[in-house]
């Protein structure tokens, strides 16, 4: 399957500062990207460069088979792009916004107005669908916005800090939409934030960016396998086990221990020593009440990488 | 060239100027003034006021005017009375390029609120994801501040015609209005002048960074047609036929000069770099 986007090397340069700096990676169909890194790292940037807004410096980019240099109205067709701010025409209505959107992207002028009115209802802003959008509310713009951003129906989206200013229950209901656009329709995501919960919710796989550089593109699980030695195994026990550490500590596969009470932290290798531990456990008798894989979360991976990159 | 999304963008933005007062409001207030205002002062104000028709045409500025007069136009105004002669100088001669100011204010606000609005607003950007190319993005806003400049100076003429023949009826005693040289000056120097209000916005707007400050600098467009009112006052220029030809074949030029200039500064990239 054709992938979604391919960056190779891109470069963008501002005067003085690049804010690309030769980023390359790969994002495939039906995925969730996010594009994680904080104000200025260069992930706007990044999105005019792949809907061929802005030309790199150097380097080449496909986007759903296009060169977004040379073939930017072909990207754009299949694209939508939710920008930071919602930037909704505000003296004019819901409907207005949407119908004028539709045209310029081309949605046939037969289907306009019933796509429009699934919109409207889709997002909950049927009601008021003839208000002027600069009486919403920011949630309301945003999920306006977002409606705007599907009017043509793109294979592939990208959202730049969606849920930014947003209250938890607007920022709830506009993640809830992301996953449903993903799982549900399919469509490919390609996620900027520097919310890494949200990212830690939505995304399948990230790149962390800083200063335009990219310092890591994989799962959660594989970029902190690539950051910390071993992983770690959280056990907890009913009561207290002669000995236990340094038996634990003959197995194959276990790098260190640490004990507190009745509480342990186990280093082993790889994932695959965890059932030798658990076997392990079994037999030195001791009370097991939880064995738990201790998983790195993006908040950890992120400020790891950061912290690496500044050193 | 797709007219169906041009239509688009000259639609919405016409639906924006109407729902925003502070660009409207001037464009009716100031034809107002010459259409309604100015005319029924000239003819019916020497009787309201109780002053002799003949001051006005003993005006120093008015007897210059008629002295320097070319003998075709002098024609025009021989075996009128005062009062008769005052309506048709002020009304019928020196009013006429007045009128120009219509369409390059109306131009320029429009075109001010289309281009530095959007950026004002930042709604460029999403207007600039979509897959419409940067010349229909023009030519639709073009229109969205062409048009309505045509229409606005074009209504205001009828009306001017209707008023200063209607009321001016009692002492004309007939239908004069308009002159020949109004026909050219409607049809040929009139879009000219809304063109040049387009482009002079658009230029400016490239320059500023709020509306406010475009619609300040777009005031300095009416420059020239106020020159062209001076040196007709001042009977360095007396607006003819071929006159009225020559002066809208230079804003003509000056309009394609502008024109490429701004299709210069109007890319993609560029639009995006002020966001």
């Amino acid at each position: 399957m054709q992938e979604a986007i391919r960056a190779e090397a891109l470069i963008r340069q501002f005067g003085i500062i690049r804010a690309v700096n030769e980023v390359s990676f790969v994002v495939e169909p039906g995925e969730v990207f996010g594009m994680l890194g904080p104000n200025g790292a260069g992930k706007t940037t990044l999105v005019r460069l792949l809907n061929g807004v802005i030309e790199p410096d150097g380097g080449t980019a496909r986007v759903l088979g296009f060169d977004p240099r040379t073939q930017g109205e072909d990207v754009r067709r299949q694209t939508g792009v939710l920008t930071e701010t919602p930037a909704l025409y505000e003296r004019l209505s819901a409907r207005d916004n949407l119908l004028f959107f539709g045209t310029l992207y081309g949605v046939p002028q037969a289907d306009l107005p019933r796509r429009v009115d699934d919109l409207l209802e889709r997002f909950g802003l049927a009601d008021r669908a003839n208000d002027r959008a600069g009486g919403y509310s920011k949630g309301m713009k945003q999920r306006l916005a977002l409606a705007r951003t599907l009017i043509h129906q793109p294979r592939l989206l990208f959202f730049d800090e969606p849920t930014a200013g947003l209250d938890p229950e607007a920022a709830l209901q506009v993640t809830t939409l992301i996953q449903e656009l993903s799982h549900r329709d399919g469509r490919t995501v390609f996620l900027c934030t520097h919310n890494l919960e949200e990212a830690q919710r939505l995304c399948d796989r990230v790149a962390v960016i800083n200063q335009g550089r990219l310092l890591a593109v994989g799962t959660a699980e594989q970029l902190a396998r690539g950051l910390w030695q071993g992983l770690w195994v959280d056990v907890s026990l009913l009561a207290p086990s002669d000995g236990l550490p340094e038996r634990l500590r003959a197995l194959p596969g276990v790098l260190d221990i640490s004990a507190d009470g009745l509480e342990l932290a186990v280093q082993v290798a790889e994932e695959a020593a965890i059932p030798g531990l658990v076997a392990g456990l079994v037999a030195a008798g001791a009370p097991v009440k939880r064995v738990s894989p201790r998983e790195h979360s993006l908040q950890e991976i992120y400020f790891k990488l950061q912290e690496e990159a500044r050193s | 060239m797709n007219w169906r999304t041009i239509r688009a963008i000259t639609r919405k933005d016409l639906m924006e100027v109407r729902h925003n007062g502070m660009a409207w409001k001037p464009m009716l207030i100031v034809p107002l003034i010459f259409v309604v205002l100015l005319p029924l002062a000239v003819i019916v104000g020497p009787s309201l006021l109780n002053f002799p028709p003949d001051a006005l045409t003993r005006d120093p500025d008015i007897q210059m005017f008629l002295d320097n007069m070319p003998p075709a136009m002098k024609a025009q105004v021989e075996g009128l009375d005062d009062h008769q002669m005052a309506v048709v100088l002020i009304l019928g001669f020196m009013f006429a390029p007045m009128m120009l100011i219509i369409p390059v204010m109306v131009a320029s606000i429009i075109g001010s609120e289309s281009f530095v609005g959007e950026k004002e607003r930042r709604t460029i950007e999403p207007l600039l994801y979509t897959p419409v190319t940067e010349r229909e993005l023009f030519i639709g806003k073009m229109l969205a501040a062409v048009l309505p400049a045509l229409a606005v100076c074009w209504g205001s003429f009828l009306l001017y015609t209707l008023i200063v023949n209607v009321a001016g009826g009692p002492v004309m005693g007939r239908f004069w209005f308009p002159s020949v040289v109004w026909i050219p000056l409607m049809l040929w120097v009139a879009p000219a002048i809304a063109v040049l209000g387009m482009t002079g916005a658009v230029f400016i707007s490239s320059r500023v960074g709020t509306f406010m400050e475009a619609y300040q600098s777009t005031g300095l467009l009416v420059l020239p047609v106020i020159l062209l009112v001076i040196a007709q006052v001042a009977g360095v220029v007396y607006l003819n036929v071929e006159i009225a030809l020559v002066v809208g074949l230079v804003m003509w030029l000056i309009d394609a000069g502008l024109l490429a200039l701004s299709l210069r500064t109007f890319s993609r990239a560029a639009l995006m770099a002020r966001v």
